[in-house]
């Protein structure tokens, strides 16, 4: 690598240090304000609450009935990883292994999904969904969801297939492996890491889906960062201790899950296909 | 010599049983997403009453519904140039430190706790008493708290918050699919640090930058929860997305709602495509520096 060591080039080392420190500085504040608010019995116009306590978790679990919503949430968010890990690894594997006609136009399918704002195209499939007699139901939720997290599967888990050697698969075949052994004994085996990488990453994403899941839920489908949003919108209603407590329980739920997935995969991998190969 | 099956003339255009597996993928793709988008299409030239472009002039000629397009392009572009023009600056110091994790793990914390948590954590941050204004006014930079909620300056911020990370993750994973000995090159052949970069590295990012700009503009078009919850809805904030909504789901006009939803999809594939334009006017090429 190269470092200038030039004055100009020192000061803006230094200013581009800050703007970067600045940010997360920035960043923690607004998630500690957050935490901070959740344990503090009064905070008005000081720089941090008068006492603590932990009285505002028990207030919302029961206040935003959280056991039910935390459920649904979790019922929600694992059926689409399920549907989405089996429809989409399937069909990566087509895509990876063989080229037919229309291929293009198909790959083009599962990436407009990721290119369109969800409410877009949320709104006219919230609309069909209500007309079916889905609206505000369980698999009203599921299904619009599968929308961005189907095509996400597929992108994710076409180079980590098309990386398998498919000469595996014919020695496999060679030796007599049956279609069925095939799967299980050679092909589940090397695929599980990219997979975990995926459905992590889809369930992250599906935890925190808004938008979507916002245009179609119910009472009783909600999920929680949609309660969340419900709780923000109308603050002034309940203590804003209170709210911030379930923001923090989201948070909580959020992270454990992210913290499993970055064991598996690079953060940057979150927003982009890994990109990143050490240049040789 | 006899001609050979069907089933080997279809294999050998790569048809076969295992391209058959795209096909459940496929279905769910063509129902959920093809089809909804087809009937929203059609769903938004039959409007309640009036002829079939009906929702689209309602939409045009009021101006509380058509000024949404300006207050969401006046929130996104500015956003997206600012994200951006902070991403690669950072992105190129980023790329030379050795240990990125802890730096892209904190980074990637808000694009995975969402615009909703963001937006709250927000409302007590950046508030009139919160710990924002209360440093401001600590080092003498501010005389009293401005109000930096439920005005623009909120959505933009919670933009910037979520927007940032993503615009960098984004622009660090181009900048470091650049070939290092490219710029060793360059500094080899007298060219300073400027010149590497305006000469060198810029021609090479463009196109990344472009596809970066593309996704990040997406995201801050589609500006939805902080718009109600840090902005002023009724006001300067209200975006072409709560337009959409209000319509759909407040007034119960479904129709109304997908012709929105349609605009705001066609107005942000025009800037996409502008962007993506402008891309193919400059070098395509490969950024590794070794054959092939």
């Amino acid at each position: 690598m190269i470092r200038d060591q030039g004055l100009v080039s020192k000061i803006w080392r230094y200013a581009v240090w800050a703007v970067a420190g600045l940010f997360i500085l920035n960043l923690v504040g607004v998630i500690a304000a957050v935490v901070v608010n959740s344990f503090a019995t009064r905070w008005l116009g000081t720089w941090l609450p008068i006492g603590l306590t932990t009285k505002w978790y028990f207030s919302a679990w029961k206040e935003f009935q959280l056991s039910s919503v935390v459920f649904v949430t979790f019922q929600i968010v694992f059926t689409v990883v399920l549907i989405s890990g089996v429809l989409g690894v399937t069909a990566a594997y087509a895509l990876a292994r063989r080229d037919f006609p229309g291929k293009r136009l198909v790959v083009l399918l599962f990436l407009l999904p990721l290119l369109i704002p969800p409410l877009t195209y949320g709104i006219p499939l919230a609309t069909v969904l209500y007309q079916l007699g889905l609206g505000g139901s369980f698999w009203g939720v599921v299904l619009i969801n599968l929308v961005p997290s189907l095509p996400f599967v597929v992108l994710v888990m076409i180079p980590f297939i098309e990386q398998i050697d498919p000469r595996i698969e014919a020695a496999a075949r060679v030796f007599g492996a049956g279609t069925g052994s095939l799967f299980l004994r050679i092909l589940l085996p090397l695929l599980l890491p990219g997979m975990l990488a995926a459905l992590l990453l889809v369930l992250v994403r599906t935890i925190a889906m808004f938008e979507l899941t916002f245009l179609i839920a119910g009472p009783t489908s909600q999920t929680l960062v949609v309660s969340l949003y419900y709780a923000v919108f109308a603050s002034g209603v309940r203590a804003g201790q209170s709210i911030d407590a379930m923001a923090v329980i989201y948070m909580v739920t959020t992270l454990f899950w992210l913290i499993l997935a970055l064991q598996f995969v690079n953060p940057s991998q979150i927003v982009a296909r890994a990109k990143q190969q050490p240049a040789s | 010599m006899s001609t050979p099956s069907l089933r080997t003339r279809l294999a050998a255009r790569g048809l076969d049983g295992t391209t058959l597996l795209v096909l459940p993928g496929l279905a769910v793709m063509l129902g959920l997403f093809i089809y909804p988008f087809v009937y929203g299409l059609a769903d938004s030239v039959m409007p309640k009453e009036g002829p079939w472009y009906a929702n689209y002039v309602a939409f045009f000629s009021d101006p509380f519904q058509y000024r949404t397009i300006a207050s969401t392009l006046w929130l996104a572009l500015p956003v997206t140039i600012v994200n951006l023009a902070f991403a690669v600056p950072i992105a190129f110091r980023v790329r030379l430190m050795s240990r990125q994790r802890l730096l892209t793990t904190i980074l990637v914390l808000p694009i995975t706790l969402g615009t909703v948590f963001v937006a709250d954590g927000l409302l007590t941050f950046l508030g009139p008493q919160g710990w924002f204004n209360r440093v401001l006014v600590l080092i003498g930079l501010l005389d009293a708290p401005v109000k930096l909620t439920n005005n623009y300056w909120g959505v933009f911020a919670s933009l910037v918050i979520t927007g940032f990370p993503f615009a960098f993750l984004l622009t660090l994973s181009y900048v470091t699919g650049i070939d290092p000995a490219i710029e060793q090159a360059a500094a080899t052949l007298g060219a300073n640090a400027r010149q590497r970069f305006t000469k060198v590295f810029l021609p090479l990012l463009v196109p990344g930058l472009a596809v970066t700009f593309c996704l990040a503009f997406v995201q801050a078009f589609a500006v939805f929860p902080s718009a109600v919850l840090l902005g002023a809805p009724a006001g300067p904030t209200r975006v072409i997305s709560i337009a959409a909504y209000q319509a759909a789901f407040e007034q119960y006009d479904h129709s109304l709602g997908t012709a929105i939803a349609m605009i705001m999809g066609a107005v942000e594939l025009i800037v996409v495509l502008a962007v993506l334009g402008a891309r193919s006017m400059f070098y395509r090429g490969p950024t590794g520096g070794t054959k092939g």
